[in-house]
This record gives C-alpha cells, sequence and structure tokens, in this order.
C-alpha cells in the first residue's frame, strides 16, 4: 500500500489498481465543522478532475475533485450519519470512495506525503 | 481555499491583535480583516453562546450619532426617512428599524437608541451595517435637514456579549447592566471606563453590546475572557445563531428591492407611522399592507440532512419555481440543516412542502415558524 497526496488536498491510498480517496487533516480543518458528505453511487465513472464528491460545513459547499480516472466501487455510507468523522478521523475512518483505476500512470502526478508536507507549507 | 487576496488593504478593528493572539482565522468581511472562528470551531462557538456567553467584536459596524435641536425635531427628521416611530421612542430605548429608498426598499438595517439623559434630548445614537456605512451616511446627510448633524464615530469599538450568562458576566463589571431592559440602553462604566451598554442583540439570546472607547476595548475584551462563562465567538457562528434566530443579514434576506412587508419585519412599523406614512414609498409599503406583498420571506426547515444555501431555488410540489433562498445552512442547535427565502405568499403558509434544488436534486422542506430556536430575550418584571 503505498499513499499519494493531490494539491487539492485528498490523500489517495493505493492497493493493486484499488485507490481509497480521502480529504487530508490540512483540508477538513480548512472546511471546519463537516455538516453533510454526498458521495457518488458505485458504479459511476469518473476522470481525473471531474466533481466526485460534496463536503458541505457549517459555511459553505466545497467540490472534491476525483484525483484519478476510474470507476467508483465503494462510497462510504457511513459519512451520511457521522459527517463529523471528517473532522475527527479524515485520514482514516473518514474515506470517501474507492476507485477502481483505469490509468495508474497517473498516480506519477501525485505527491508522496513529504512533498505534500512541503506543498502545504508554501500555502 | 487561502481567502487571503489583498488582506493588507483591509481595515483593522482595535481588537484585531487579540483576534491574532486567541488564534483567530480572519477573513476578509466588509473592508475588514475580522475573525470567522477561532480554533474551537463554529459548531463549539454557536453552541457555548447558547449554553454560556459569547464574546463577539462588532467593531466594524458603524456607530454614529445624529444631533439636533431637541428630540422632537430629530426624531421627525429621521421618521422621513425610516418607517418607525421615533418620536414616540422613550428615554433610554432602542428601536431598530430600516432606512428606506423611494420605492420602499431597504438600503440599511439598523439599531437607534435615544439616550437616557435628559440634557441631551435631540440626540440619537445609530448603530449600521459595515457593508452599508458608505451608503448610509450619504444618505443620510441628504435627506437629513441643516438643522440635524450627523458625527460619524471613528473611535468607537463595539463589542457584543450574548448568551444566557452574558449579562451576569457583564454585569460583574459593569453591575448597571443587570438592571437594563430588552432594547433599553444607558452610559455606565465598566471597571472605571466609560462605555454605552444596551440590552440587545443578534443570536436570540439575552445579552448586551457595548459601544466602547477603541483604546479601552482590548482591556474590555480581556477582562471578560478571564471569565471561564465567557468565549471568544467569531462571524461564522453569529451567522448560524443569527439564521436561528430567524434575524436577516443585510445584502442576503434583505436589499434594495425588499420591503419591510416583503422582509416579514414590519414589527419595526408602529402604529402611526403605517397609517400616515410619510416615508420614503409609504405608497408601495401602504399597499402591501393591506393588500399583501408579491413575495414574504419565510422559515424553512430542511427533511434530510444536506443543506441548502443561498442562491437555491424554490419549487412546489408541482416542480413550479415560488421562490428563492436568501440564506441558509445547517443549524447546530436545531441539529438539521434550516433556511429563510422568498416565495409567492400563496405558498407561505406554515406547514406548506416545497423543494429546494441544490446541484440540481430536489431536497424536501417544509414552511415552518421562526425563530428556529425560540428566543430568550431578557423581559424585565413589570413592577
Amino acid at each position: 500500500m503505498t499513499v499519494y497526496y493531490s494539491k487539492d488536498h485528498e490523500w489517495i491510498s493505493v492497493e493493486g489498481d484499488v485507490a481509497t480517496v480521502g480529504i487530508t487533516s490540512y483540508a477538513q480543518e480548512q472546511l471546519g465543522d463537516v455538516v453533510y458528505v454526498e458521495l457518488p453511487d458505485a458504479g459511476k465513472t469518473v476522470a481525473q478532475g471531474d466533481e466526485a464528491a460534496v463536503v458541505e460545513s457549517v459555511k459553505a459547499a466545497s467540490e472534491v475533485y476525483a484525483p484519478l480516472d476510474g470507476e467508483i466501487v465503494e462510497a462510504n455510507e457511513a459519512l451520511a450519519d457521522a459527517p463529523a468523522q471528517v473532522n475527527e478521523d479524515p485520514e482514516g475512518a473518514a474515506w470517501f470512495v474507492k476507485i477502481k483505476l483505469s490509468n495508474t500512470d497517473q498516480l506519477s502526478e501525485l505527491m508522496d506525503e513529504a512533498a505534500y508536507k512541503a506543498f502545504v507549507e508554501t500555502l | 481555499m487561502g481567502n487571503t487576496d489583498a488582506i493588507s488593504d483591509l481595515k483593522k478593528t482595535p481588537l484585531h491583535d487579540l483576534h491574532v493572539e486567541l488564534g483567530a482565522r480572519l477573513v476578509p468581511f466588509a473592508g475588514y480583516e475580522m475573525p470567522v472562528q477561532y480554533p474551537t470551531g463554529i459548531m463549539v462557538e454557536h453552541q457555548f453562546t447558547r449554553e454560556s456567553a459569547g464574546l463577539f467584536d462588532v467593531s466594524h459596524m458603524g456607530q454614529a450619532i445624529l444631533h439636533g435641536p431637541d428630540h422632537e425635531t430629530t426624531a421627525r427628521a429621521l421618521e422621513a426617512l425610516v418607517p418607525s416611530n421615533m418620536v414616540e421612542l422613550g428615554r433610554g430605548k432602542q428601536r431598530y428599524t430600516v432606512l428606506l429608498n423611494d420605492e420602499g426598499g431597504i438600503v440599511d438595517d439598523l439599531m437607534v437608541t435615544r439616550p437616557l439623559d435628559e440634557a441631551l434630548d435631540g440626540k440619537l445614537f445609530l448603530v449600521v451595517n459595515a457593508a452599508r456605512k458608505d451608503v448610509d451616511y450619504p444618505l443620510l446627510e441628504k435627506g437629513l435637514p441643516d438643522t440635524i448633524r450627523l458625527e460619524i464615530l471613528e473611535d468607537r469599538a463595539l463589542i457584543a456579549v450574548q448568551g444566557p450568562k452574558a449579562v451576569e458576566a457583564v454585569a460583574a463589571h459593569a453591575p448597571a447592566a443587570a438592571n437594563l431592559g430588552f432594547m433599553s440602553g444607558e452610559p455606565m462604566e465598566f471597571d472605571g471606563i466609560e462605555c454605552h451598554i444596551s440590552r440587545a442583540g443578534y443570536t436570540g439570546e439575552d445579552g448586551v453590546e457595548m459601544s466602547v472607547p477603541a483604546g479601552a476595548a482590548e482591556a474590555i475584551c480581556r477582562a471578560l475572557l478571564a471569565d471561564e462563562r465567557v468565549k471568544p465567538i467569531g462571524l461564522g457562528a453569529r451567522d448560524s445563531l443569527r439564521l436561528e434566530a430567524g434575524l436577516c443579514l443585510y445584502g442576503h434576506d434583505l436589499d434594495e428591492t425588499t420591503s419591510p412587508v416583503e422582509g416579514a419585519i414590519t414589527f419595526c412599523m408602529q402604529k402611526r407611522r403605517r397609517e400616515e406614512g410619510g416615508f420614503p414609498g409609504a405608497e408601495r409599503i401602504q399597499s402591501e399592507l393591506a393588500n399583501g406583498a408579491a413575495r414574504v420571506r419565510v422559515g424553512l426547515k430542511l427533511d434530510g440532512r444536506a443543506p441548502a444555501r443561498e442562491g437555491a431555488e424554490i419549487h412546489s410540489e408541482d416542480g413550479s419555481t415560488i421562490g428563492v433562498l436568501t440564506s441558509g445552512g445547517f443549524a447546530p442547535t436545531v441539529g438539521a440543516p434550516i433556511a429563510m427565502g422568498y416565495v409567492d405568499p400563496q405558498h407561505a403558509a406554515v406547514g406548506t412542502t416545497v423543494n429546494l434544488i441544490v446541484r440540481n436534486k430536489a431536497l424536501k422542506a417544509e414552511v415552518v415558524e421562526m425563530p428556529f430556536v425560540p428566543n430568550r430575550y431578557y423581559r424585565k418584571p413589570k413592577a
């Protein structure tokens, strides 16, 4: 299992050709208290950069973009009843979707943890 | 996600350094750099205000004084611009009103206080919205006769303390605050500092707003924050608190096209003014009072957990567009998303089911009474 990060503040944990995607601790901190998460249905095909989910905080709605091409194989239904999990355990229990990747070459465009940390420090 | 564009051009309130020290996230708001939240976050701040007491820096708001020869002259002059009864406003009493344009649209909503001291008769103290100062002050200058002078107070801060424990916390430093009735204000000392404190606010809770010398604002806030009953609250929770209280936010729920009848704030129009008119746009407003308006502000409670926000269309059950949301979000005390918006009056009855269109999906909602959370304003026992 390897963990990658995107400039949109997503983490992408890859095992074989399935990526588990969530938002980073930095992202949840920026959003504030999360009150609702809208997730896509399993079976939906997404392309890198497509809107894959919406996170609603008390203040505003923010889109979460698909970091890679693929097919949604599972969405974390538990977030529907417990959206605050996104604040409590963003890089663990509060994963958003699992994507079956159609183009693993795109992984090379993502950052590793050290590069992401350095990126966040520039913000 | 950063929101730091040209942040250096923004004005700062006298409490800016304290916000930074308290770990606030600062954002541009109405030309000021203001705290949207502190490290605990909006949800905790909101609940703390409802349970104890929240301290809000609202120094960005405009404070001004009208100076005239006597109360009647000043009050009549202001009455030419607003639909409220200012002449019969008692000494030390405060009133919510609106500045109107010639079409009866709301230019701003504001608070007006008549000084308690008889020697100050002829003066009225105004608090206007930060984002409307540049509109309100010229309108007042132009609309008031030469006998009335507008003095803009630049050296005052405004601090709100709101919540069930707010008044007792403030009274520990300014004992006279405990005796104020709702919508009353008077000058008093806070730890020896001259302030004007009124019992009013924007959260639906008991509490006060304190106009204080800019140079003393930080000391006053530090004294209050040393009390464990009081915590600093940002603009984020201020917005969710006022939404639950069913209170309008200018620029969102009210604008220059909305009348007081449409905005469902006719409580600001006392009987004499409704009957006599004599304010800008009286023809429209009196006609709406008699015959109803083309649209009216309503409260909405959503069925599910997904919030609907400003700008979302309101559809009737048969799918036709009947209005638009002007505010909306998750209500921490209600525990569900709520919203306010304007609808065709035939869909405004409490209990009407509507759909709110969010990302092309219809979210079911019901028209409900406002406030969404019962207000807890202090009512002085009758002597």
